[in-house]
């Protein structure tokens, strides 16, 4: 069995590297100090020892109140942030009791139809004393919404709500795949909460732009590294057209990128990350607050590298993965679980992953020092490597008219389908080595216990949705969804109707079927 | 000369995970066999009625959302009420082994697991799909 000589995404490796590998330009350009532009080291000059990265589960299945436990759980196990997963009717913008959602309530994230979903998830949790990620996209406006009317109710004040709505609908039409209306109106709907937010929510990241997902559908690291600031340039520009000035909203856009399993180049890729989107928002969009350059991200280790097989090994690979997240100067982190390939995590394993986390900031003294890899030969030859190849891409979806253009021409789709093609051939014909599927395999398996979900669980939620239908105001909530179309088809924005629904009581599926009558439905060309 | 064989693959449910029945699309397709794609978030219905019309000789099914033990079954009763049961199903995803044996019986032919290769997808449809009989 061979060493690997070129990185997952095919850079070749050198045997070893030198000063004359890392690229001649002066130290301060480009490598330079952590905390300095272009923040190549890392956005603070302290890094951890300022502030350690929050450790971010991704949780949520059942009904909210499981979820709810869920969270309590972890809090309660020192993680310092929520994160929260939805099922798919939700992400889809399908009410549980939708023809469409049969099946799926509550099966791979939690439900949430209305605000009394909503009101049961965060029960018990002050809203001002934790931050919240929500990983929600096509109604992301709705579910924003909703934990603002649940801030109003606990009496928390709009400019005291921390977290992030995902809202990175580019990267759905990329590579996640659920979506309710067109990419443009998606766009408009987008604009419509950048405004939002920058009026009311001054600690909200509206919008965390996701290369995750474009990772998990089989890209390599630079595709995910170029696809996902391009999407960010997108954003940037919508954020423009609709008034917005830059240093208003920029230092509020986020970040979310996989950790893989090469190791020095998901760190390169980190590092080129952030010294890439410095330069965007300095020189072509002349952003002047230093705010605006820093790309803070979350990361999160990669799922689709987690073998069923001898699902233990997971545990050692979300440990090399977390270690890479660190070295890359992540701001917040979730590590996997090990039986993620069979089905949501058990109790049990995600504290494992969590434990994971702590072992790495409080033990393994890697957080100690701001970006202890920088100046070593390799790191900085790779991350001026991924940088190049990743400004060729951004330069051909810039001719291409930009990323909305490029999704309409289905070009990111077909680059990662064969990127994730090719991939899978070589760990068949033994090209990529994966430890216990194509070597080191076992023959008798070693079972694991798995968590299930309640077949009961879409039965209660679907009975608490038409409950909440027959108790509230009738009238209100018709009122509220006629101002909604009117806001959806002329230029009102739509956060503020969609706020006025859903302290109505106007179901989620309700809010989207506006939407769809006033835009249409998405349908995806199949690709092969 | 006898024509290729048609197999539909399709996404059941409203996940949007594509990666792997895309890879296996590509890999069958290398095999030789003739393969329709319905995209994502297909109903039951709309599979079968994709699998009546295309008259294809299989049924692959992709799930990842945890939807399986509803909707597979469901595609195969369809399949019975529209006088098609003759057309094999086979399905893959994040699917737990103790849910197999339900779905065996529920009539799916083979649940391939998260770690199965696509050899062994693409030896599996070479040993169980047949030509199904031309219509009289």
């Amino acid at each position: 069995m061979k060493l690997p000589t070129e990185t997952l995404s095919g850079i070749p490796i050198n045997e070893v590297y030198t000063p004359g590998d890392v690229r001649g330009q002066r130290a301060e350009d480009t490598v330079g100090r952590p905390g300095a532009y272009p923040f190549t080291r890392g956005i603070h000059a302290d890094m951890y020892r300022g502030r350690l990265w929050t450790m971010r589960q991704f949780a949520g299945f059942g009904t909210a109140e499981d979820t709810n436990q869920r969270f309590r759980y972890l809090l309660d196990h020192g993680q310092t942030g929520l994160s929260v997963a939805f099922d798919m009717p939700t992400l889809m913008g399908y009410d549980s009791d939708h023809p469409r959602a049969l099946g799926e309530v509550g099966r791979e994230g939690v439900a949430i139809d209305s605000l009394a979903d909503m009101e049961a998830l965060f029960q018990g949790i002050p809203l001002d004393r934790v931050t919240t990620s929500m990983t929600i996209n096509a109604p992301a406006n709705v579910l924003l919404a909703m934990y603002v009317a649940v801030a109003e109710q606990q009496g928390v004040a709009r400019d005291r709500i921390g977290g992030t709505t995902q809202t990175d609908m580019l990267k759905e039409f990329i590579a996640q795949k659920e979506w309710i209306v067109p990419p443009r109106p998606s766009m408009r709907l987008i604009q419509d909460m950048l405004v939002f937010g920058t009026r009311h929510l001054p600690k909200w990241n509206v919008i965390s732009i996701s290369g995750y997902h474009i990772r998990e559908a089989g890209s390599t690291a630079v595709q995910e590294l170029a696809f996902t600031l391009a999407d960010g340039i997108a954003y940037v520009q919508a954020g423009l057209e609709a008034g917005l000035d830059v240093d208003t909203f920029a230092p509020r856009l986020s970040f979310f990128f996989d950790v893989h399993n090469d190791f020095f180049e998901e760190i390169a890729k980190l590092r080129a990350a952030r010294r890439m989107w410095a330069r965007i928002m300095r020189e072509r969009f002349k952003a002047t607050n230093p705010r605006s350059w820093w790309l803070r991200t979350h990361a999160q280790t990669a799922g689709v590298s987690l073998t069923a097989q001898q699902p233990l090994n997971n545990i050692a690979r979300v440990a090399v993965q977390a270690l890479a997240a660190v070295l890359g100067g992540t701001q917040s982190l979730h590590t996997n679980s090990m039986d993620e390939t069979y089905a949501l995590p058990t109790e049990e394993a995600v504290t494992v992953a969590l434990r994971t986390q702590q072992i790495l900031a409080y033990e393994s003294g890697v957080a100690s020092t701001a970006d202890p890899l920088g100046g070593s030969y390799f790191v900085e030859a790779m991350t001026d490597r991924i940088e190049e190849a990743a400004w060729e891409y951004i330069g051909a979806i810039d001719d291409l008219g930009g990323m909305v253009a490029a999704i309409e021409s289905g070009y990111p789709m077909r680059e990662i389908a064969e990127a994730s093609f090719r991939y899978q051939q070589q760990v068949e014909r033994g090209e990529h080595i994966v430890v216990g599927v194509n070597a080191f395999t076992v023959p008798e398996e070693r079972s694991i216990p798995i968590l299930r979900i309640d077949p009961d669980v879409e039965r209660r939620q679907v009975a608490r949705t038409q409950r909440v239908r027959g108790d509230r105001d009738a009238a209100r909530a018709r009122r509220c969804l006629d101002a909604l179309r009117g806001a959806a088809e002329g230029s009102g924005n739509t956060m503020d109707s969609i706020l006025e629904c859903v302290k109505a009581y106007v179901t989620l599926g309700e809010i989207c079927g506006v939407l769809r009558g006033v835009y249409g439905e998405y349908r995806e060309p199949a690709i092969i | 000369m006898a024509r290729a064989l048609r197999l539909l693959l399709a996404k059941p449910g409203l996940d949007g995970h594509d990666r792997g029945i895309k890879v296996v699309a590509r890999a069958l397709r290398d095999a030789g066999y003739e393969i329709i794609y319905t995209g994502l978030h297909q109903t039951p219905e709309m599979i079968v009625n994709a699998a009546v019309q295309e008259d294809v000789d299989a049924i692959g099914l992709s799930i990842l959302s945890g939807a399986h033990n509803v909707l597979f079954p469901r595609v195969v009763d369809l399949l019975r009420e529209k006088g098609v049961a003759d057309i094999p199903v086979f399905g893959g995803g994040i699917i737990p082994e103790e849910d197999v044996p339900g779905l065996r019986a529920a009539g799916i032919g083979k649940i391939f697991n998260p770690g199965a290769s696509l050899e062994e997808i693409v030896r599996w449809v070479r040993e169980n799909v047949r030509p199904r009989g031309l219509a009289a």
